[in-house]
């Protein structure tokens, strides 16, 4: 039956897509800005302080990238069935976003930790000397020239946040893996082929302009490497 | 909660995790043969490295489920397919690991190694590959452990793996079926990463690891 329907058709339906842009391909991609762009605000919100305090306190550092670190190396059709089986989380887009919030963790962490650890001691002992206080040391110094450390690994974790979004419409929580999903359950070529690409193109421009961002950045970097 | 183990007494459990690791091992052994040369063959040209690790940075980005699903109008469903694209999702950090970690071993090594009068095919096999080993075995570690994950996601094109068991358990609404089968699956990956972590030390010469720990790594 299967096969049947996977030969009678050509590989892209353009009336299909022009048909459905408005009310089924453009909500899809907006909900899969929207379900990135929230787990990875939600991500930072944790990761920036969490951050900032163990990058000091050296010996809570290998513990949270033990844990985080965990929490990354769970595949995530095997998150998604654990969220969605505990009552006070369900389906829908909500265990969607624990997830995604639960596996930017690591790399966002680690880079916030690795930035600050990039500035040169060197640079702090002169914010001291110039009578600059601790907060002062770590927002107008620490933290600025740890940025681009931290925009790179902003960049890893939405770029894999992209990716894992398009599983958690199997558990119902939107987005373009949707169209994927629906695709395949129909037998409907057209369908996958939209959600695949799509899903490549937002992963693909949201890493070229962070990268760009990265780059922008750092400019003894770009004047060094060209 | 109980019933959540009685998942790994069915009939199928072994069947499943069979082809869950067949298919893991499968992609990760071909990954290693296409990306490896490949990383050898541009290691002494820059632009070749450049490119290499630009295609892998761009592989890297393509989410796994689209692979799996742009698999399915092409070669249509079941485990080759499955294969192919998680081939396709294993590539990416093993090329750019290996093309960066060859690289980078320092000028001066090289310069010194040839000055002892080795030929370039020893300094490859006794100079950079050694140097190079830690990193290149770090990024067939990434690329198991995704390729591990991803193999889930098989059964979404009819290529069997773990991944049924959390469909089934969806389908059938079925509590124990999906968080037994998702517990496999998630003891299958940390098993790949704890293995994984102790081959790579296994293969980090003595030489390094005395280097690292001075280092403070």
């Amino acid at each position: 039956m299967r096969s049947l329907a996977l030969q009678a058709q050509p590989l892209i339906d353009w009336a299909w897509i022009s048909a459905n842009l408005s009310d089924e391909i453009w909500p899809a991609v907006v909900g899969h800005v929207f379900l990135c762009s929230i787990s990875i605000g939600i991500a930072l919100v944790i990761s920036l302080p969490v951050g900032i305090f163990v990058a000091r306190y050296r010996r809570l550092y290998p513990p949270v990238v033990f844990f985080t670190g965990f929490l990354f190396s769970i595949p995530s059709l095997a998150f998604f069935a654990i969220l969605v089986a505990i009552p006070a989380i369900g389906i829908g887009f909500r265990a969607v976003i624990i997830a995604l919030v639960a596996y930017s963790l690591l790399v966002l962490i680690r880079n916030v930790v690795t930035g600050i650890d990039s500035v040169p001691p060197e640079t702090i002992d002169a914010a001291k000397g110039m009578g600059l206080t601790p907060s002062q040391i770590l927002f107008r110094v620490e933290l600025p020239l740890a940025l681009p450390v931290i925009v790179a690994g902003i960049r890893i974790a939405v770029v894999t946040v992209i990716g894992i979004a398009t599983i958690g419409a199997y558990i119902d929580g939107g987005g373009i893996g949707e169209l994927i999903f629906n695709g395949i359950s129909r037998g409907f070529f057209t369908q996958v082929i939209v959600g695949a690409v799509l899903a490549t193109a937002l992963a693909v421009i949201a890493d070229l302009l962070l990268l760009a961002m990265e780059r922008y950045l750092r400019p003894w970097a770009r004047a060094g490497r060209a | 909660m109980g019933d959540v183990f009685q998942v790994f007494l069915r009939d199928d459990f072994l069947i499943l995790l069979r082809q869950h690791v067949v298919l893991s091992v499968a992609a990760v052994v071909i990954a290693v043969a296409v990306a490896v040369p490949v990383a050898l063959a541009v290691r002494n040209t820059r632009v070749g490295a450049v490119i290499a690790i630009n295609i892998g940075n761009l592989g890297r980005a393509i989410p796994s489920l689209a692979l799996l699903a742009i698999a399915l109008p092409f070669l249509g469903f079941g485990f080759r397919p499955a294969l192919v694209a998680l081939t396709l999702t294993a590539i990416p950090p093993i090329l750019i690991n290996a093309s960066t970690a060859l690289r980078q071993v320092d000028r001066q090594v090289l310069d010194a190694a040839r000055g002892m009068g080795l030929s370039e095919g020893q300094i490859l096999s006794r100079v950079q590959l050694p140097i190079a080993a830690p990193v290149i075995f770090a990024g067939i570690r990434t690329s198991a452990v995704q390729v591990v994950a991803n193999a889930t996601l098989a059964t979404f094109i009819g290529g069997g793996a773990l991944g049924e068991l959390i469909v089934l358990g969806f389908q059938s609404a079925n509590l124990s079926i999906q968080i037994g089968g998702a517990l496999a699956v998630a003891a299958l990956a940390i098993t790949t990463e704890v293995l994984f972590g102790f081959i790579e030390r296994t293969f980090t010469p003595k030489g390094l690891q005395i280097a690292q720990k001075r280092r403070g790594k």
